[in-house]
């Protein structure tokens, strides 16, 4: 049996497909209660019950939600380019999918374990962008249109300084492969060791720029409700709507599980005496979430032109200025070689 | 298996090619094209070419067809004149189609390559330190200079082109950032208590 599976062309097929399943369904099936978490902590944080009706303590609301979605119908507005117009949904959502097939969730726990898995990452997220733009111009409409613009010279402006902080950390491994840059964050100081601490600004530079990257607030522009009715979404409905949606937060989830990998060293455990496992990449990841959705509901939305502002202006001189230092540091081994862990050897 | 993806790779970048240039709609266009930069990617990794295939998409389906999108959605475009005009552009565009072709022909007729290179080739590259770091080592140690010589020539390109689009004009109002940020919120902000009833 096991022979059918390594050997066949059949059997590797379905095995890549079990894989894949294996990554998807328990990813969808934490997004509908991710989804749950957010409103529930934006509703925490206004003094709201947020979902309360369906299922104990609203726990089922996703999956009403998605009922409602999918039985609802299709509005097709009558100028649109049909093909492009479903087209941009699916994109949105399989882009944000297919990055998932680089990203380890325990040591060797990984469906494609390639040598630029980051730079995969890096490619698929800027491919993102296309959904917006498609649906944007298909729908035929100006809102849309002007959303999408919106919406992707955005995610142009901030993968840039993602892609320069990106540099910093892989000077630091000395890899691009997800499993080396988190071996390279273990060492007997547990929490100490990981990129966070040498990599501190950037952390912060890297969460911001995550929040303007997958449109989350409050750089939500492209859907700012009160000026621009829904950005590039305004003429999709049901589900359409849905994947739009799905392929948003997946990619959310998708930053929170880079920050992880990056700076929080994965599935390693911040204390030597407990076990490293996927338990603590799941729950690193679940915190980072916590701070996305805190960011939802704390602070108030930005001005374009600031956005752009702090895109080009700040973020990328200061990221690029980064990129410098740790080459130096690396090279040179400051601070005990912490910035070049390759070279004094973990 | 990595056959039938090579075959999927190929169609995929002829037929994007080929419909990039019969499309109707030049949005079309473009998205085709985005499909043969896409899979010409994919058959850079099956050649092991991991790294030249990421930049692949990366700069030219990230950054530099979403220019051409955005150039091509904003045009307004009258179909029927572009077909008028297709006709009486057609002899010319022909005959240069004719003259390339025949300078390919000519060109990779008499092309002739050494049996050992021609071998070379062919054969995946199983040598121990992955080509991101040969890349790395050709373009930093061996080409250094040409490499940096590429740098300068594209930021004199850069300056020039934000020289030539930068205008200073005075009647056009600005976002001033600093005094925005400086602002005391007292004095934007006043206070009043406004009695039921009464108003202002």
């Amino acid at each position: 049996m096991a022979d059918f599976f390594f050997t066949t062309t059949t059997g590797g097929l379905l095995l890549i497909v079990g894989q894949i399943l294996l990554i998807v369904v328990p990813l969808l099936v934490a997004l509908a209660f991710l989804m749950y978490a957010d409103r529930k902590i934006w509703a925490a944080v206004m003094l709201r019950r947020g979902p309360n009706v369906v299922g104990v303590f609203g726990l089922l609301q996703s999956f009403a939600d998605f009922g409602k979605y999918i039985v609802k119908e299709v509005v097709v507005p009558a100028g649109a380019d049909r093909p492009v117009f479903f087209l941009a949904p699916m994109i949105s959502l399989v882009m944000a999918l297919v990055a998932w097939a680089v990203i380890p969730f325990n040591d060797g726990w990984v469906l494609s374990d390639i040598n630029v898995a980051i730079l995969f990452v890096f490619a698929i997220s800027s491919l993102e962008v296309y959904g917006v733009i498609m649906g944007g111009w298909a729908s035929n409409s100006k809102y849309p249109f002007l959303g999408s613009l919106r919406s992707a010279a955005q995610m142009i402006s901030y993968e840039v300084s993602i892609g320069l902080i990106i540099i910093g950390v892989i000077i630091s491994s000395g890899s691009m492969n997800f499993g080396h840059i988190v071996a390279s964050q273990s060492s007997e100081f547990g929490l100490l060791s990981w990129y966070w601490l040498p990599h501190f600004p950037m952390l912060i530079l890297f969460f911001i720029s995550a929040l303007a990257e997958t449109n989350r607030p409050p750089f939500d522009l492209p859907e700012a409700e009160s000026e621009l009715v829904a950005g590039y979404q305004v003429e999709y409905s049901s589900t359409p709507f849905l994947l739009f949606m799905i392929g948003e937060l997946v990619a959310v989830v998708l930053m929170c599980a880079l920050i992880t990998l990056l700076f929080f060293g994965g599935w390693l455990s911040p204390v030597p005496f407990l076990p490293d496992g996927i338990f603590w990449m799941v729950l690193k990841m679940g915190v980072v979430f916590f701070f996305f959705s805190m960011v939802k509901a704390i602070t108030p939305r930005y001005r374009y032109d600031q956005l752009m502002r702090l895109g080009w202006k700040v973020f990328l001189p200061f990221s690029l200025v980064w990129v410098v230092f740790v080459a130096f540091a690396a090279k040179f081994e400051w601070f005990w070689g912490i910035y070049a862990r390759w070279a004094v050897g973990v | 298996m990595s056959v039938f993806a090579f075959y999927l790779f190929a169609i995929c970048v002829i037929g994007g090619g080929l419909f990039t240039v019969i499309s109707r709609n030049p949005v079309h266009s473009v998205l085709w094209l985005i499909l043969a930069f896409l899979s010409s990617a994919g058959l850079f990794v099956m050649l092991g070419a991991e790294f030249v295939a990421m930049l692949l998409v990366i700069v030219y389906v990230g950054a530099v067809a979403v220019l051409f999108l955005f150039v091509v959605m904003m045009l307004d475009v009258d179909f029927a004149e572009l077909k008028a005009e297709m006709a009486k552009y057609m002899p010319l565009a022909l005959l240069i189609g004719l003259v390339i072709l025949m300078q390919f022909v000519m060109a990779f007729g008499a092309w002739e390559s050494n049996s050992a290179a021609a071998d070379l080739r062919a054969q995946v590259v199983t040598i121990e330190r992955h080509n991101t770091d040969a890349l790395g080592m050709v373009l930093y140690d061996q080409y250094f200079l040409l490499f940096q010589l590429a740098g300068l020539i594209l930021l004199v390109a850069m300056i020039g082109a934000i020289v030539l689009t930068l205008r200073h004009r005075k009647d056009v109002k600005r976002q001033d950032v600093v005094a925005q940020m400086m602002r005391d919120p007292k004095l934007a902000i006043e206070l009043k208590d406004v009695k039921p009833g009464q108003g202002l």
